[in-house]
């Protein structure tokens, strides 16, 4: 325990800025899993894997010599056709199944991706540099690096535009309608099949996109994959499906608590902590509602 | 009583067992795992399959279990920082006598403490269902894994060394043999211990929250008592076989040997789901098969083990979600005890 935190109030601001930031993009990660979740039903345990693949991707383009910025471009492209290429072969099989088989075929699908990372970018810690320079705040007591403040804003970006996407067009209707009942945008003529693919794309687009952001502002390790999906399911038990705006907001507060464990805790219990406030969020939340005789459904 | 087919089987088995590490006296270590993963598997069913609670949590009490033994042993003769702090198994030796007695008390605490943790946090995590009840657990079992792998006294990052099997017994075999013989009692006491659920009323009353949790309380059976008593049987199970463990590998890494939800955790799952859950010999069948399909490939595919294994995952679950047994019993209902009447049948589908 370490409470410099409250002896510096500069840590404090440092903290908040670095969460707040930090906590966009989470959430831009729990929009694709409420996506799925409202619109198929399942589970994707998969998910931090694939963010961890996009930001690979951009990695390997940064490694080219392009900037890795471009990544956030190159990098939900490639995402979205891997979305829709493990929807064919194996998520259409696990939709209108047990959410548990879901849960435990991801599990699978995310050893796969883990290892095949390993083998293919190896099992460094990598960061894709984007020479951004930082801004000094605060008479220089506050350090905050350009990539961080880029990333919020390229995460803000694409998930308006997403939200305009699937108000406007014919597909984010289609989507919507799917989510509502399935077997009646059947009826009405919705392909409900391409729709489950488009949206496991969707969201595998932005999972890329996360990814490729993530590469720039964090650091990237093939086996770091589950810490994303436990996050962006918490910001979606929180918040709710279809959310947007809680999804946000939750995800700036769980920015926020990770910081805050960072400092008070030690970095070694950072991720323990993540996933110790799944473990709470899920038990507050189970008392609360039983006593209205109810459970989480 | 037991019927005669059944004694000659049991007996059998049992011959077998005990004459295991003489007949395939090179392979004594995978029979020790053989036999913790069998326990592993059918503690796993009696939530997964019986209770109807996925649970990726067992590894939490396996881990514990792991910790807790290799403590009790060093900390009952030694001082425990200094042990973990960087070589105390150098300067401090235990004698045989030492040895069994720290293992034996390590055993006895290692059962005990997860079946009460169970106890304890049984009533706030049990209240959640299906894939909450599983994505909970499963941040239990990592988050433990990664606060013990914080915690200094038992090794933090670094790792604990086990005590090392004393020296003062000659001979060489001795140490393969005593964790095969612990781990196959351990084995024999969870099989007649979930054989006895197995006929007892327990297990109705696990099926009947399995089946429609809602209405069995509605019935009037305390569903939160029995769920929690399950989940305390599972625990003291899975500590014994962590505290085993802990001693043969003789090495506790946080995430990597104890809290080994990649490995471990998955293992007794996929193990019970490819015998069949909710079968009393379902996990038995799984976990061996499992084993003798890991052992025998994954010194082939060195270093596509997990690919394989993450492959294996994705297809049992989508194409064989009922497990082996599940597909004998589609297929030979008689077997089970299961009567078919023609009638009956030509009804139902007329129904459909």
């Amino acid at each position: 325990m370490d409470f410099l935190i409250f002896k510096a109030p500069m840590l404090m601001v440092q903290a908040s800025l670095d969460g707040i930031l930090l906590g966009i993009l989470f959430a831009l990660i729990a929009y694709g899993m409420a996506l799925q979740w409202g619109v198929m039903n399942i589970i994707n345990i998969a998910q931090g894997d694939l963010v961890i693949l996009g930001g690979y991707i951009a990695y390997t383009i940064y490694l080219w010599g392009i900037h890795p910025a471009w990544g956030v471009i190159i990098s939900p492209i490639i995402m979205f056709f891997v979305g829709w290429g493990l929807y064919k072969l194996v998520i259409n099989k696990v939709v209108d199944r047990d959410l548990f088989i879901s849960i435990l075929a991801t599990f699978g699908i995310a050893i796969v991706f883990q290892q095949l990372m390993n083998f293919i970018f190896g099992a460094d810690v990598v960061v894709a540099q984007s020479e951004y320079g930082t801004t000094m705040l605060f008479d220089n007591s506050v350090t905050l690096p350009n990539s961080k403040i880029f990333s919020a804003f390229i995460s803000v970006l694409y998930a308006v535009a997403l939200v305009i996407y699937m108000k406007k067009s014919r597909l984010g209707r289609a989507i919507r309608a799917t989510a509502q009942n399935a077997r009646a945008a059947k009826i009405l003529g919705v392909d409900t099949e391409k729709v489950y693919a488009a949206t496991f794309g969707i969201n595998a687009a932005l999972c890329g996109i996360a990814g490729a952001l993530i590469s720039i502002t964090l650091t990237l390790h093939p086996y770091v994959g589950l810490p994303y999906t436990v996050r962006s399911f918490m910001i979606v038990i929180v918040a709710g499906l279809g959310n947007l705006p809680a999804v946000a907001v939750s995800g700036m507060g769980l920015g926020l608590f990770e910081e805050f464990a960072d400092y008070i805790l030690g970095t070694e219990f950072r991720i323990g902590a993540v996933f110790l406030l799944l473990v709470l969020i899920l038990v507050y939340r189970r008392f609360k509602l039983s006593k209205k005789r109810e459970y989480l459904k | 009583m037991m019927k005669q087919k059944d004694l000659i089987l049991y007996s059998g088995l049992i011959i077998l067992g005990l004459a295991a590490p003489y007949l395939f006296s090179a392979f004594k270590v995978q029979l020790t795992y053989l036999c913790v993963l069998i326990v592993l598997a059918m503690t796993w069913n009696l939530q997964g399959g019986e209770m109807g609670y996925n649970t990726f949590g067992n590894i939490l009490f396996y881990g514990l279990g792991m910790y807790l033994t290799a403590s009790v042993q060093v900390g009952m003769f030694f001082p425990l920082a200094e042990w973990t702090e960087s070589g105390g198994e150098k300067t401090f030796v235990h004698t045989t006598a030492q040895y069994f007695q720290g293992i034996g008390v390590g055993l006895l605490v290692s059962a005990i403490v997860p079946a009460v943790i169970a106890g304890a946090i049984g009533y706030a995590i049990l209240g959640l269902r299906g894939h909450y009840f599983a994505i909970c657990t499963l941040g239990l079992g990592i988050a433990a894994g990664e606060i013990a792998g914080g915690i200094e006294i038992i090794g933090a990052g670094q790792g604990f060394t086990t005590p090392p099997f004393p020296a003062e017994i000659v001979d060489t075999e001795a140490r393969g043999k005593f964790f095969y013989f612990l781990s196959f009692a351990l084995l024999v006491g969870t099989f007649i211990f979930v054989k006895y659920i197995y006929g007892s009323r327990f297990r109705l009353i696990l099926n009947a929250i399995r089946d429609n949790e809602d209405k069995a309380e509605a019935m009037g059976i305390q569903t939160m008592k029995y769920k929690i008593v399950g989940w305390m049987c599972s625990a003291f199970f899975c500590g014994l076989a962590g505290g085993i463990m802990g001693g043969l590998i003789g090495y506790i890494d946080s995430t990597d040997v104890a809290f080994d939800g990649r490995e471990m955790g998955v293992f007794m799952v996929l193990m019970a789901i490819l015998g069949g859950k909710g079968t009393l010999w379902g996990p038995v069948i799984g976990a061996t098969l499992f084993h003798f399909f890991k052992e025998g490939l994954w010194t082939l595919i060195l270093g596509w083990q997990y690919v394989a294994l993450g492959v294996l995952i994705v297809v049992i679950v989508v194409y064989f979600p009922e497990g082996l047994m599940g597909w004998l019993r589609e297929k030979y209902p008689e077997r089970f005890g299961e009567v078919i009447d023609d009638k009956d049948r030509k009804a139902q589908v007329e129904l459909k």
